[in-house]
């Protein structure tokens, strides 16, 4: 048996100089985009539409999408970085509703046609038209077997109703990939159908107001006999749910990598702030227990980073991780609730107040573990993979 | 329009704290982040706006070993047709006359209309823009803040003088111009262009390639030798203004009519 690896190093390299630059670049962006507006962002629950327009051109919408339909094909670690510097806006918010284009837009690629996906996708990767994802219902979230908007077939249309809520983007999208009761109960009923804004029938609560992810717009969608072209239909009628399964693989990858980025902004302001901040005629580095708690901090950060990177390569490599993404995503989720709790402790008071970074990342943190499937979620898929 | 513009590596001061090493002869290079000086991106960038407008090309050359080619990479994912890396043992320890003397020789191998420099770099004196014009014995400006195509012969450049006033002169092609920052707005390097140069190959011209001999460039030839670095001591002149932040502007404001800061 011959054993090659691919790499001339003989450790594991995941980034290319070509990934660099995107890092570079997107930094330069972030920093002159998004930094010196994200705390108006934060307060006013979103962004101007424009940002949209900027991140598309630059070929953050476009990453790991068919250049057939506007998008910049690249390598899973693409992904990440455009991810990773994302999150150095310092607001999970900001990167969910600019990312909620990444659970939309798949079902459409893996289950539309040709004219859907030429129809849909080009808008949203230019950053013209902005998508969303609806799954959860009032009345479930990660139950989604048991949804029960139902969408009934009268003649060229489809006639929905019921609703759907913590909808990501929902005040500002233009359309939604939405999932529906088209059959019985169960798994074996559900439909994925693209709903326009606009369609008769078809209205958004005002935003909910949140613990964190203030700049992401999160709303309830209303439907009431609200009248979508059959053709608007994703793949065959009751096929919805393996569409929606599919993309669970990617959304928590995604989620590790906000988790791991948000403990590690939180670990580097606590480090900033522990080398500057005298108490008692000491930094608060000098202090053994401080010491100690950054070192820890560091560990995990670089630990769970390292374990969520492997698991994408795996991915990005064609190989099924539903168990190691889903173990990914609560490791990481653990390693930031730790990390983020012990950054606004180190801040001691400043930690508890809006100016300091660290109080965002804290709040922000808390939606990780719940969002793209709970803790709890992720735990059964586990245990059903391992028992 | 043929355009060259060149490039420089320099260490980017936007990410570093630069500390001058312990026996003073250098900066701390350790973890430093490198990046392309910024007047040569806005070079670069006003070297694209022009291709758009009037057509032709832009090459981006720089003087440096292989890690500079991450600088004309970038300058070419922005926009760039070509890049040009002029990398040899025997260009190492110039001054500014040398790499005028490396740029020359790489200007006369090619055929540009245009040939635009940063007006100095981050770590530079601000000399090898006027050095190469001379050496190319071509018309020159400095600290351009605006070019106008006015025909195939001629360019309008506008020129920042003293004071925040403003020159413009006709200059003749081909010429040399160095570049002010604010000229343009650089766009920003997007992923596209970044996937599309990854695997172009860049051309490296060394001495030879060149024609240069050892004497002309490189550590023995320099006549300007850096004797120290270090940090000036702190002097007087700052003032901390104290109060509420109304009253700090206020104070400000007073303090610059007094001192002709604002008419």
């Amino acid at each position: 048996m011959s054993h090659t690896f691919k790499t001339s190093c003989e450790c594991q390299q995941y980034f290319t100089d070509s990934h660099d630059m995107v890092r570079k670049s997107l930094r330069d962006f972030i920093k002159k985009e998004v930094l010196p507006f994200i705390g108006e962002w934060e307060e006013a629950g979103g962004f101007p539409k424009e940002v949209y327009r900027k991140a598309a051109d630059v070929g953050i919408l476009g990453m790991g999408y068919p250049e057939e339909y506007g998008g910049i094909p690249g390598d899973i670690f693409y992904s990440v970085v455009v991810t990773e510097e994302l999150m150095r806006s310092g607001s999970g918010g900001f990167v969910a509703g600019l990312g909620s284009l990444n659970i939309a837009i798949p079902p459409i690629l893996s289950m539309g046609t040709p004219e859907q996906k030429e129809r849909f996708v080009p808008p949203v990767l230019a950053g013209e038209k902005i998508a969303a994802l609806a799954i959860t219902e009032p009345g479930g979230g990660s139950d989604v077997a048991a949804l029960q908007t139902t969408a009934v077939r009268d003649g060229d249309h489809y006639v929905i109703n019921g609703s759907k809520t913590f909808i990501t983007s929902a005040t500002v999208a233009d359309y939604i990939t939405c999932a529906v009761r088209t059959g019985g109960e169960g798994a074996h009923g559900i439909s994925l159908i693209v709903v326009e804004a606009g369609s008769p029938g078809y209205s958004v609560s005002q935003k909910l107001k949140k613990t964190g992810w203030w700049a992401s717009d999160t709303a309830e969608i209303y439907f009431d006999d609200c009248r979508v072209p059959v053709e608007n239909l994703l793949g065959d009628e009751n096929n919805g749910f393996y569409g929606i399964m599919a993309n669970f693989q990617t959304e928590r990858l995604a989620l590790s990598i906000m988790a791991n980025m948000t403990a590690k902004l939180a670990m580097e302001e606590a480090l900033k702030y522990a080398r500057k901040r005298r108490v008692f005629g000491k930094t608060l580095t000098g202090y053994q227990v401080n010491r100690h708690k950054l070192v820890d901090m560091a560990t995990l950060v670089e630990a769970s980073t390292e374990f969520t990177y492997r698991v994408a390569a795996k991915i990005g490599a064609g190989i099924d991780q539903y168990k190691e993404v889903s173990m990914a995503k609560n490791f990481a989720c653990s390693v930031s609730d730790k990390v983020t709790y012990d950054a606004v402790q180190i801040f001691g008071g400043h930690g508890y107040m809006r100016e300091n970074l660290v109080e965002r990342l804290y709040r922000d943190n808390r939606i990780l573990s719940i969002g793209g499937g709970t803790t709890e979620i992720m735990k059964e898929i586990i245990s059903k993979m391992i028992l | 329009m043929e355009i060259l513009v060149c490039v420089k590596r320099v260490p980017d001061t936007s990410e570093n704290e630069i500390e001058v090493n312990s026996d003073g002869t250098d900066i701390e290079r350790d973890d430093l982040v490198y990046s392309v000086n910024e007047w040569d991106n806005y070079a670069v960038e006003e070297a694209i706006q022009i291709k758009d407008k009037v057509g032709g090309s832009v090459t981006v050359v720089t003087v440096g070993d292989e890690e500079s080619e991450e600088v004309l990479r970038r300058e070419m994912a922005m926009g760039a047709d070509n890049g040009i890396l002029l990398e040899d043992d025997a260009f190492e320890g110039s001054d500014g006359k040398g790499i005028a003397a490396i740029l020359k020789a790489a200007v006369e191998k090619g055929n540009y209309d245009l040939i635009l420099t940063g007006a100095q770099a981050d770590d530079g004196a601000a000399q090898v823009g006027g050095m190469l014009a001379a050496m190319l014995d071509l018309p020159y400006a400095s600290l351009v803040n605006f070019i106008d195509v006015s025909d195939d012969k001629k360019l309008k450049v506008g020129r920042e003088i003293e004071g925040g006033n403003q020159e413009m002169n006709e200059i003749e092609l081909p010429c040399v111009l160095s570049i002010q920052t604010g000229i343009n707005e650089p766009r920003y390097v997007g992923i596209r262009g970044i996937r599309k140069v990854a695997s172009v190959e860049i051309p490296t011209h060394g001495a030879s390639d060149l024609g240069l001999g050892a004497d002309a460039v490189g550590a023995g030839a320099a006549k300007v030798k850096r004797l120290d670095y270090f940090v000036p001591e702190l002097g007087e002149g700052a003032e901390m203004l104290e109060g509420s932040t109304e009253e700090k502007v206020a104070k400000l404001i007073e303090l610059l009519k007094a001192k002709g800061g604002i008419k």
